[in-house]
């Protein structure tokens, strides 16, 4: 039983990745195929790093995913407390809303989004570009905080923080150490959710942005659209490496992190 | 301070970005350029039926094959030694971290009429099979996009389910299968619920992967939308009108899913 999982969980890998190990070794390959491999070169990623276009929407990728991810955060988490200690009925209609741009496909909440935009835009001094981008990122970011906070607060025993503090905790230090630790993991996967769908967002983006602000995605858009370039492919190569080396980075400080936990800690 | 105030900014977020915006796409569904009040929008959604049917379609099989696919490594993920979990964890998820026009562009090269698939087959004296810009390939590349949005909640959820609690069932006799349709499923419903929304909406409003992979000829409701608003058939009234028939079908759909979350039943 054992081994026959060992297999499948193979099988699922292979699945998951040929594709992107195919992208790599065609983006060192020196004809322009992508099925014939000719000879080795580094000749796109040359190219890629001569391309003024990619390079500037990679930085504002980051800048948007990074900001919007962090602000998406705190203002998710900070609701969640909210909204856990609010009475059922209010709670249910905020949760309702919240779950409004999760059930309903990217492109409405992009198509939404574009539709207020272009209300202030024709009225104010409103530009689609970077504030746009920001906004519609944070929007689509904050319900994944909640959602991944909120359901810590329900499997953690309430009585717990309440203990806490008939132990001695004033009622912030019981917060921090008891119930912070508690819903941690619930916020850490909420910001590497809300980073992830920032920094993979295409759909919303291509709604809200403008045309002084291209997000990476977008500009892959349109590389695709034109012609199959190999630029593409040293580009996945490159952001799959960063990918491996920050998961693996943050793999091992996890790791240290819980040794640590393992021998000591006190209220 | 009560501790409810501190969702005041993301109320007053909630409501300015959420609300509004959704209500602007009502509005536009019901009127003309004028302003005026029309059904005329609404009522030519109805010439789309067969789109609609392709879609719901199409994303109905991928999100199953996703379900199956995910189901079984979600539960291998879950009872892994603790220490081996992250890791594994971390090397399921590492694919979703890649530009999703990435990974849908990758298939692309596979697929294609000269793609590796094809030169393979070519090498042992088959095909070349016609694989890009089939339906086909618009599941694949469904499932392949979105399999990870439905490992992640599935094994959230089966983290937290006690080993003992799988032993006691063994123990009072259940078998591997009953093991697993009465306690495991029932346990993993939320998980079940949440991963079937976060395949099935990006499913069935995609219009890349339908453009990338099913070529003209797979049109989904998402190209329908994206078309009316920054296509060449521009027509906002239309596009609101459209998206506000899709959000009525996922809610429908929702409504249905939710029926089977055990979140108000009593567990036996």
């Amino acid at each position: 039983m054992k081994k026959l999982g060992k297999i499948y969980l193979a099988l699922v890998l292979l699945f998951l990745y040929v594709p992107i190990f195919v992208l790599i070794v065609f983006s060192f390959n020196e004809s322009k195929s992508s099925s014939v491999f000719s000879g080795f070169t580094l000749d796109w990623y040359k190219r890629l790093f001569n391309n003024r276009i990619i390079i500037s929407s990679l930085v504002n990728t980051i800048i948007i995913a990074v900001a919007a991810s962090i602000i998406s955060t705190i203002l998710g988490t900070l609701a969640a407390i909210g909204i856990n200690s609010m009475k059922r009925v209010p709670r249910t209609v905020i949760m309702n809303v919240t779950n409004m741009p999760i059930i309903n496909p990217e492109i409405v909440t992009g198509v939404s989004l574009m539709l207020l935009f272009s209300f202030f835009a024709a009225r104010m001094t409103l530009e689609f570009g970077f504030v746009t981008l920001l906004i519609a990122h944070i929007t689509f970011d904050v319900p994944y905080v909640i959602l991944s906070v909120m359901p810590k607060f329900r499997q953690m025993d309430p009585h717990l923080y309440e203990a806490a503090q008939d132990l001695g905790c004033s009622p912030f230090r019981a917060f921090r150490k008891v119930v912070l630790p508690e819903i941690m993991p619930g916020v850490v996967s909420g910001f590497l959710m809300s980073f992830t769908y920032s920094l993979d967002d295409f759909v919303i983006s291509y709604f809200t942005t403008g045309s002084t602000s291209q997000t990476l995605p977008i500009t892959i858009y349109s590389m695709t659209r034109r012609k199959v370039s190999p630029e593409i492919n040293a580009l996945s190569t490159l952001i799959f490496l960063v990918v491996v080396i920050v998961l693996l980075v943050k793999n091992l400080l996890e790791s240290k992190a819980a040794k640590k936990r393992l021998s000591g800690g006190s209220c | 301070m009560k501790l409810k105030y501190f969702s005041a900014p993301y109320l007053v977020w909630m409501i300015v970005f959420i609300l509004v915006p959704l209500l602007m796409i009502a509005y536009f569904a019901f009127t003309t350029d004028g302003g005026d009040f029309t059904i005329r929008n609404v009522s030519d959604v109805g010439q789309y039926a067969n789109i609609f049917v392709r879609s719901i379609w199409l994303s109905l099989i991928a999100t199953a094959i996703c379900l199956v696919i995910a189901y079984p490594v979600a539960f291998i993920l879950s009872r892994m030694d603790k220490h081996k979990q992250g890791t594994m964890l971390m090397i399921v998820m590492l694919p979703m971290w890649m530009n999703f026009l990435l990974r849908t562009y990758a298939w692309m090269t596979l697929l294609g009429n000269n793609g590796i698939i094809n030169n393979m087959l070519g090498a042992v004296g088959l095909g070349p099979v016609r694989m890009i810009n089939t339906s086909g390939a618009v599941v694949l590349g469904m499932v392949y996009n979105y399999l990870p949005f439905m490992i992640l909640p599935l094994y959230s959820v089966m983290v937290k389910i006690d080993k003992s609690l799988l032993e006691a069932a063994s123990d009072l006799g259940c078998s591997s299968a009953s093991t697993l349709f009465r306690v495991v499923v029932p346990l993993t419903m939320p998980g079940i619920t949440s991963g079937i929304t976060m395949v099935f909406v990006p499913a069935i409003s995609t219009f890349i992967i339908s453009r990338m992979l099913g070529g003209g000829s797979n049109l989904l409701i998402g190209d329908l939308i994206e078309m009316q608003f920054l296509g060449n058939a521009y027509n906002p009234h239309l596009g609101a009108a459209i998206s506000l028939v899709l959000m009525v079908i996922i809610l429908v759909i929702m409504t249905v899913m939710n029926q089977f979350d055990p979140d108000d039943q009593v567990l036996i």
